[in-house]
């Protein structure tokens, strides 16, 4: 090997480890992340607070709140007495829904018209969103076997089917786990941070410290100080992957079916991005804070738009097209897919060739760059 | 004269619009130190940094033991040893790490660099801690342990720019006693002998070299040995003692013969025109006494390289 480079990447290597602080968070920070991300940011709604008007307060009534306390999607928190405190519980916060029963269900049930009212607080959409399908699929099922119990009565021994039926098969990942949505994204923007802001910070340090015009007079090409540089930093980007990779399968029960070859090369591919992003704020900041803020620009957006929370197909147009110029979204595509799905990469060429076209052309325009500051 | 190891013609070097170097020219011989010795703005780093190829002359030729800078940039720079006025060091790497990583990036082999680096630590005095970490040296520590890495490939020309600003009296005149030392007894494999280019604002230090250019604007105003740049101003420096100096000073600058007046502590330096120093010490002490001054005493001196430069620098306004 190269031994300019060697030297460099010995030199680069020992500065990682001889700053513990720095290596611990670098570490941490991944399994943080995925902790959070893992449990708090999840999507799944379950154990939504109901507080609960029965002003019937008959067997009909408790018959209906047992169809929803059957169900995990509520928890009937609150039995209230009137309206007026059913609606402070809502404003508040401390119940997100409200069931009121009116005082002549049962006679309007004999009839076939009861009607019950459904509250929703709707400031958290997707809250609201889950409560209202929930209870809407409840009242239907337990609509449904009132109805066949009625039909039983009158001797009627066929159940009633609606026409037709929509029967739902959730595939990859059945139960819906956010978690399995989440870990991808985790590992893409990790590995994407990491290098690129730590490629950014080290190279302006050594330009902050005055070290790097001791080694614009020495052999040293250009290209051998950036790889020499980046190397460590893309190692590090790797063992954040793995460590993510593993603890999201052992401890989230996240499936890994797509080839660990094939995950990590495309993870290359990221990293190549990441490293050229860093590259290029180093180019342009003067100082650690500058570099810093500087790739934390085009952090943020990469992280919103990549489709890391938020389905890209449901953002306005102008921002999809945006969103084509981030690498981090063909990789959370690429990445999802091979994870869940266990599939190969035939069916992601277009994604696998913007991902290596915008590392190639980030890093070439960084190189360019980094070496004209030189000069 | 052998070989120059250091030669540069015509020089120049813009920043925009400024004119950061001016048409210079300079030729280094082994065994010498040569001082580039001017006020911060002079030019003295920009000169430097075009002599170590970090900047590329507009126009000029630079030819480092018979390279061509520009043609032939590794095989010069092979030659050079160099050290940056902001020059620091790798601090959470030990001394002889900082040392090792700097002798392997400028090509000596994984056998080469251990015994020349402990050679060379043995040299500057900082055998005895090498692997203290560099961010737990002293200041004078570091500046030794930046001139034992400039010096670990065994160059044939050092470029010093500005190593002793900052740095204490003793660690200064240690590190001068280094840098003679390498010219006059270079460590082993030197060759037939060392030069070394230092650029300095102070006089004591320029008093030192072996040759000095005096540099204003990029340019230099005067070239040669101290001697000969002193002997420029030989019978034209006179020394005035006595009280108190605001009469001394505006008695002397009232004498038609007295072109300058400056504070030495608690003497001033009177630059007389050529040939009148003896006109001067005759009457000028009966004008500081007419005015209500003292006079101690009153004498010709032999110039300091201070008062050429503080000559220089007026003659050019």
């Amino acid at each position: 090997m190269n031994p300019r480079l060697k030297a460099i990447i010995r030199k680069e290597f020992i500065q990682i480890l001889r700053d513990p602080r720095t290596l611990i968070l670098i570490l941490i920070i991944p399994i943080m992340q995925l902790v959070l991300l893992g449990y708090a940011a999840t999507n799944d709604v379950r154990n939504i607070p109901l507080a609960v008007w029965d002003q019937a307060r008959n067997a009909d009534s408790r018959a209906l709140l047992d169809a929803y306390r059957a169900a995990d999607y509520f928890r009937l928190s609150y039995d209230v007495g009137s309206e007026a405190e059913l609606r402070r519980l809502i404003e508040s916060g401390k119940a997100r829904v409200g069931l009121i029963i009116p005082a002549d269900y049962s006679v309007r049930l004999q009839e076939g018209k009861a009607q019950v009212a459904f509250v929703l607080d709707g400031s958290d959409p997707t809250v609201a969103s889950t409560a209202l399908s929930a209870s809407r699929l409840i009242g239907q099922a337990y609509a449904t076997k009132i109805m066949e119990g009625r039909l039983a009565r009158l001797g009627n021994t066929i159940s009633i089917q609606p026409p037709v039926e929509v029967r739902t098969q959730v595939w990859y990942n059945p139960d819906m786990v956010s978690a399995y949505y989440m870990i991808p994204g985790v590992i893409g923007m990790i590995l994407y941070a990491i290098t690129s802001i730590l490629t950014a910070t080290t190279i302006v340090r050594e330009r902050e410290r005055g070290t790097i015009e001791q080694l614009i007079v020495t052999p040293i090409r250009p290209w051998e100080l950036v790889v020499g540089k980046l190397l460590p930093y893309a190692v590090l980007g790797f063992l954040n992957t793995l460590e993510v990779l593993a603890l999201g399968n052992l401890w989230f029960g996240m499936p890994v079916r797509g080839d660990l070859g094939l995950i990590l090369g495309v993870s290359a591919l990221l990293v190549l991005s990441g490293l050229g992003v860093g590259l290029f704020g180093s180019t342009i900041a003067n100082t650690q804070q500058e570099a810093m803020l500087t790739v934390w620009m085009t952090l943020l957006p990469a992280i919103f738009l990549s489709g890391f929370f938020f389905p890209i197909e449901s953002m306005p147009q102008v921002l999809q097209w945006v969103s084509r110029l981030i690498p981090l979204r063909y990789y959370l595509v690429i990445l999802r897919a091979l994870l869940l799905k266990g599939v190969g990469l035939e069916a992601f060429q277009m994604e696998v060739f913007a991902l290596a076209a915008f590392g190639v052309l980030i890093m070439g325009a960084a190189a360019l760059r980094f070496r004209k500051r030189l000069d | 004269m052998t070989q120059p190891l250091a030669k540069a013609l015509h020089l120049r070097k813009t920043f925009g619009q400024t004119l950061a170097v001016d048409d210079l020219s300079l030729e280094v011989a082994a065994g010498e130190i040569y001082g580039l010795v001017g006020a911060d703005g002079a030019g003295k780093t920009t000169t430097i940094r075009l002599l170590v190829g970090a900047l590329r002359p507009d126009s000029g030729q630079i030819e480092i033991c018979g390279y061509d800078l520009k043609r032939q940039v590794e095989q010069a720079r092979a030659h050079i040893g160099y050290l940056s006025q902001r020059f620091s060091l790798y601090e959470d790497l030990t001394v002889l790490e900082n040392i090792r990583f700097f002798a392997e990036v400028r090509g000596l082999s994984a056998e080469e660099w251990r015994p020349r680096s402990l050679e060379i630590l043995e040299f500057v005095g900082l055998e005895q801690f090498t692997e203290r970490r560099a961010g737990q040296l002293s200041g004078g520590m570091k500046q030794k342990l930046g001139l034992a890495i400039a010096l670990v490939t065994r160059p044939r020309l050092l470029l010093l720019d500005e190593p002793t600003t900052g740095v204490d009296p003793a660690t200064r005149q240690d590190f001068w006693q280094l840098i003679i030392r390498l010219v006059s007894d270079p460590p082993k494999g030197a060759g037939e002998g060392v030069a070394v280019i230092i650029s300095t604002p102070y006089m004591d230090e320029a008093a030192r070299c072996h040759r000095l250019g005096f540099m204003r604007s990029g340019r230099f105003l005067m070239e040669g040995t101290p001697g000969e740049l002193r002997s420029a101003l030989k019978e034209r420096i006179l020394e005035l003692r006595g009280e108190p100096l605001t009469i001394l000073r505006q008695a002397a600058e009232e004498d038609v013969d007295v072109e300058e007046a400056h504070a030495f502590g608690d003497r001033l330096h009177l630059r007389v025109r050529p040939g009148a120093a003896p006109a001067v010490i005759a009457r000028l002490p009966d004008h500081i006494r007419a005015r209500g001054g003292r006079v101690d005493d009153l004498r010709l001196i032999p110039p300091g390289l201070e008062d050429v430069f503080i000559a220089l620098s007026k003659s050019e306004d």
